[in-house]
């Protein structure tokens, strides 16, 4: 992993068209801004791996008749 | 295409009911065909979505507006252009089911759905910006709450 050290109000590049910029430092909480194309995806990497985690459940299951428990 | 599954055997699947994600499916990202199974009662919110390069892989999935009525968000301009969506009639719209033994606790992501373009049968598994929705929305809950 590369480690790089920013201040306030600094930012870096990935690639051309991706900036990272620090807001904000507060304790051990840091804001960012990103800027961006639109066709890329950000978000929070607990939200991916929260995704990931119910897929991998869904696609576990058994076939099942689920249907017959729906009917009154 | 007749297409070998573990949990359906030999299933025929039409061309129309193949879909294509580029993206894959969050955690799945090497598989990219599913062909869609519908359930033989049509009234049926639910169905399935079977990998066809991968016998064990498939997916319950649902309606989720059959579900939860008033299941709304906008799709991201990235997803429309990936999709090649122009109108939003060319749309449906999955919510993946997660089956546990205790079917009452059977739940549905409302957070990540999945996107089809019915005419040309591109997918994908899209994350919504809102946090009004979760990954796990407990579909006999919602079900019970449509009754009130």
């Amino acid at each position: 992993m590369l480690v790089l050290s920013r201040k306030k109000d600094q930012s870096l590049m990935i690639g051309n068209d991706i900036e990272l910029t620090i807001i904000e430092i507060q304790g051990d909480q840091v804001k960012l801004g990103l800027k961006a194309p639109k066709n890329i995806s950000i978000y929070r990497k607990e939200l991916y791996l929260e995704i990931q985690e119910e897929n991998k459940k869904a696609a576990a299951a058994d076939v099942v008749e689920f249907d017959s428990i729906f009917k009154k | 295409m007749l297409v070998k599954t573990t949990h359906f055997g030999e299933i025929d699947i039409k061309d129309e009911d193949i879909i294509e994600f580029d993206e894959g499916i969050v955690g799945f990202e090497d598989i990219h065909r599913y062909g869609i199974i519908k359930n033989q009662d049509s009234d049926s919110p639910f169905s399935w979505i079977q990998a066809i390069e991968k016998p064990e892989l498939a997916f319950a999935i649902v309606d989720p507006f059959a579900i939860k009525k008033d299941y709304d968000f906008v799709l991201n301009d990235e997803y429309v252009k990936a999709l090649e969506i122009e109108n939003p009639s060319q749309v449906n719209v999955f919510a993946i089911v997660v089956v546990p033994e205790d079917l009452k606790k059977m739940s549905m992501n409302l957070k990540a759905p999945v996107i089809v373009n019915k005419e040309n049968r591109k997918a994908a598994q899209v994350i919504l910006d809102t946090d009004e929705y979760t990954v796990r929305h407990y579909i006999m809950d919602e079900l019970q709450k449509q009754e009130v």
